[in-house]
């Protein structure tokens, strides 16, 4: 007891000088003259700019609830946060029927909640499948209507939760076909190889936008008249595909980066291919492409907002229909910050799960 | 599966047409059995077509598409809205996705001769203008030799635009900038001198969207002719004379003085034989065209005449504030003529 008291004696403070604020401001911020510079320049654009930031954004802005004319009497000094205030159901609900606004909310609550199970590694299993079945039908019911809902066709949707879906669902459905198509790639079978290639090279050289082009303009022409695809669903189909051949270059990455031995290993204890895959490979080589998977996703959460140009009212679109209004077209630019910061929040979120992930899956693969 | 559909389609299709003698063509049909109108409309120009801050639709071309579900199905909230950019617009119609094509288009021979399409009318007449800063010391449209102008890509504005100055033979530098919000910016912000559309959008502007809209002018002169109007496929003459009669019935609803109003006295008490036809009193106008006897009497009640459409969307006591001027009736000094109803 004695001896252990001894041992916990206060340990002696390090030597003067090498730690505390003063000492990590000149370590870090002072350290050479050229970063010397570079912290004094970033000081001044900030002490030259947030001040005036802040007065037009707090202090001299128009909160909601004031009309257009106080906004137009504050014009150039003050922001006019009272157009999000009149127009912000409208942003963020599109056109959907506006008694009915607490559908496509309940809608968002049920996406959102089946992307936060999907977060949790403890739910990594087979059930994640039947969560996302659930979740998506659940979603597509509250939208939609049926079932003792009033029925609310896809014209309608818009805003927000038009967005998530086409993100959301997009990155689901288009996952297992990008694994098919990752071990496609990497198949012995000539004929599987060809058509993942043909797929995932067609695919990967032309831009989004064009894909969408097609599915809006070319495809009703082939169409025998009188048939359509529903709009909605042609663009839903154009990001899947699109985002297929990406995620599936991203999840062979994963594949390539694991070593050989892992299938031997396999081979050797007989276990056939798609035992093999699915037990052995797969586990692992997605293990290893989950970050940049969340990357594309985060990309392809900000790509939906080209949907805008073949007129869905995604986010984008409908805070630019909400912007036509000529009593409040003036001021755009706080809509455009609005809209700026829910884009922002929803990437943010991912790139930071995306860091967690990143740490909590470390297991020694990865060169240091 | 496609078979089904049009095995059961022709079905039904044989089933309804044995209840009538002659076939309404295959829009009206198609309309009825879906019970709605579908129209196609800008994404978003306020006074022709524009959600409000609910949602709901506002503007002549939107209040257009009411008139035609009112004169068909009696109800003009049943209209599916699709919106459409500039380039979409005419493939949605030809390939079947709308019923009208209700979306501020200019009439012109090549549009009406080879698109698959073909115009019923002039919903709004316009043309395209000239807004200059007072600085620049302009008086005419004439005196912008090597001017810089603002416009938006993609219609026939650019093309006038050109035009003109090359008929004057005066150097033009163009700006183009395709949304609204920042072409206006630059305008304010002199990258520009001149700012170019038709000119109900420079009224708008002027109105609503210049800090000091005393500063500006719009030029006198018209360089373009801008008649805009509903759009139908082309080859089903029943719903071409349907939407282009529900167009005539609101003029000559307002040349009679039939207002939403007092239409119901109107219909009760008129002796006016004209007023008598077109409420469906006498005769069976309606019944010509193969729709409701009630169809004028229903776009009055429910959507107005004319003058009540442009008042409440684009006339003075609206934000964009635009004088009757050629719009109003040919018996006021405009160019609005409603074709007899008898």
């Amino acid at each position: 007891m004695q001896q252990v008291d001894h041992l916990t004696t206060t340990p002696e403070a390090p030597p003067r000088g090498s730690s505390g604020a003063f000492v990590w401001v000149r370590k870090n911020l002072f350290g050479s003259i050229f970063s010397s510079i570079l912290t004094l320049v970033i000081c001044g654009l900030i002490i030259w700019f947030v001040p005036s930031l802040v007065e037009w954004a707090l202090i001299k802005a128009v909160w909601p609830g004031a009309g257009a004319d106080a906004c137009r009497a504050a014009s150039g000094e003050g922001a006019c946060w009272a157009v999000i205030g009149d127009k912000w159901r409208l942003i963020i609900f599109g056109r959907y029927p506006f008694d009915e606004h607490w559908r496509p909310t309940l809608a968002m609550l049920v996406l959102m909640g089946t992307v936060l199970v999907s977060c949790d590694r403890r739910f990594w299993s087979a059930r994640l499948i039947v969560v996302w079945i659930l979740g998506m039908l659940v979603f597509l019911w509250l939208m939609g209507g049926g079932f003792g809902l009033t029925s609310v066709p896809t014209g309608l949707w818009g805003g927000l939760p038009l967005t998530m879906m086409l993100a959301f669902f997009g990155m689901v459905v288009a996952f297992p076909l990008a694994i098919l198509l990752a071990l496609g790639r990497r198949s012995s079978l000539p004929l599987i190889k060809v058509v993942s290639v043909v797929y995932i090279e067609l695919i990967r050289g032309v831009p989004l936008i064009s894909l969408l082009f097609m599915g809006s303009f070319l495809l009703p022409l082939f169409m025998p008249a009188g048939t359509t695809i529903d709009a909605v669903l042609r663009a839903q189909i154009a990001i899947i595909l699109f985002q297929a051949a990406y995620l599936a270059e991203t999840i062979r990455g994963g594949l390539q980066a694991l070593p050989k031995g892992q299938s031997e290993a396999a081979d050797a204890l007989a276990l056939g291919y798609w035992k093999t895959q699915l037990l052995i490979v797969l586990p692992q080589a997605l293990k290893i492409s989950i970050p940049p998977i969340v990357g594309s996703l985060i990309s392809l959460f900000k790509d939906t907002s080209l949907v805008a140009i073949v007129s869905l009212s995604d986010l984008l679109l409908s805070m630019r229909q909400a912007m036509g209004d000529p009593v409040w077209r003036p001021f755009f630019v706080e809509a455009f910050l609005f809209i700026m910061l829910i884009y922002w929040a929803f990437c943010f979120s991912m790139s930071k799960y995306s860091q967690y992930l990143e740490r909590t899956l470390e297991t020694g693969h990865r060169r240091r | 599966m496609r078979l089904k559909c049009l095995a059961l389609a022709g079905a039904v299709a044989f089933v309804l047409g044995g209840t009538h003698l002659a076939s309404a063509g295959p829009t009206l049909d198609a309309v009825k059995s879906r019970g709605a109108v579908k129209c196609g409309v800008n994404t978003g120009l306020a006074g022709f077509s524009l959600p409000d801050s609910q949602g709901k639709w506002t503007g002549i071309d939107a209040d257009g598409c009411r008139v035609v579900a009112a004169a068909v199905l009696g109800d003009a909230t049943k209209v599916q809205f699709v919106p459409l950019n500039a380039q979409q617009r005419f493939t949605a119609l030809q390939s079947g996705e709308v019923d009208i094509l209700y979306r501020n288009t200019t009439w012109t021979l090549t549009r009406d001769a080879s698109q698959g399409l073909e115009f019923a009318g002039v919903n709004f007449y316009d043309g395209q203008g000239f807004l200059v800063p007072n600085s620049l010391g302009v008086k005419s449209a004439l005196e912008l030799d090597g001017a810089t102008v603002c416009v938006q890509p993609g219609t026939t504005t650019e093309l006038n635009l050109a035009d003109y100055f090359r008929t004057h033979n005066m150097k033009l530098q163009t700006v183009v900038i395709e949304a609204l919000d920042q072409l206006l910016q630059a305008f304010e912000q002199g990258r520009c001198q001149v700012y170019t559309t038709d000119k109900s959008g420079l009224a708008a502007s002027l109105a609503n969207d210049l800090s000091n809209p005393g500063d500006y002018t719009i030029l006198p002169e018209t360089i373009s002719k801008e008649p805009l109007g509903p759009a139908v496929r082309r080859g089903d003459d029943e719903w071409f004379t349907i939407v282009k009669w529900s167009l005539y019935a609101q003029l000559e609803a307002e040349e009679a003085g039939i207002t939403s109003k007092n239409v119901d006295e109107q219909k009760a008490s008129s002796q006016s034989p004209t007023v008598q036809r077109l409420l469906g009193v006498q005769g069976d106008m309606g019944k010509q065209l193969g729709i409701d006897n009630a169809w004028a009497y229903n776009i009055v009640k429910q959507v107005g005449n004319y003058g009540e459409m442009y008042d409440r969307n684009v006339g003075p006591s609206t934000p964009l504030k635009l004088p009757r001027g050629q719009n109003a009736l040919w018996n006021a000094g405009g160019l609005m003529y409603g074709i007899p109803v008898r």
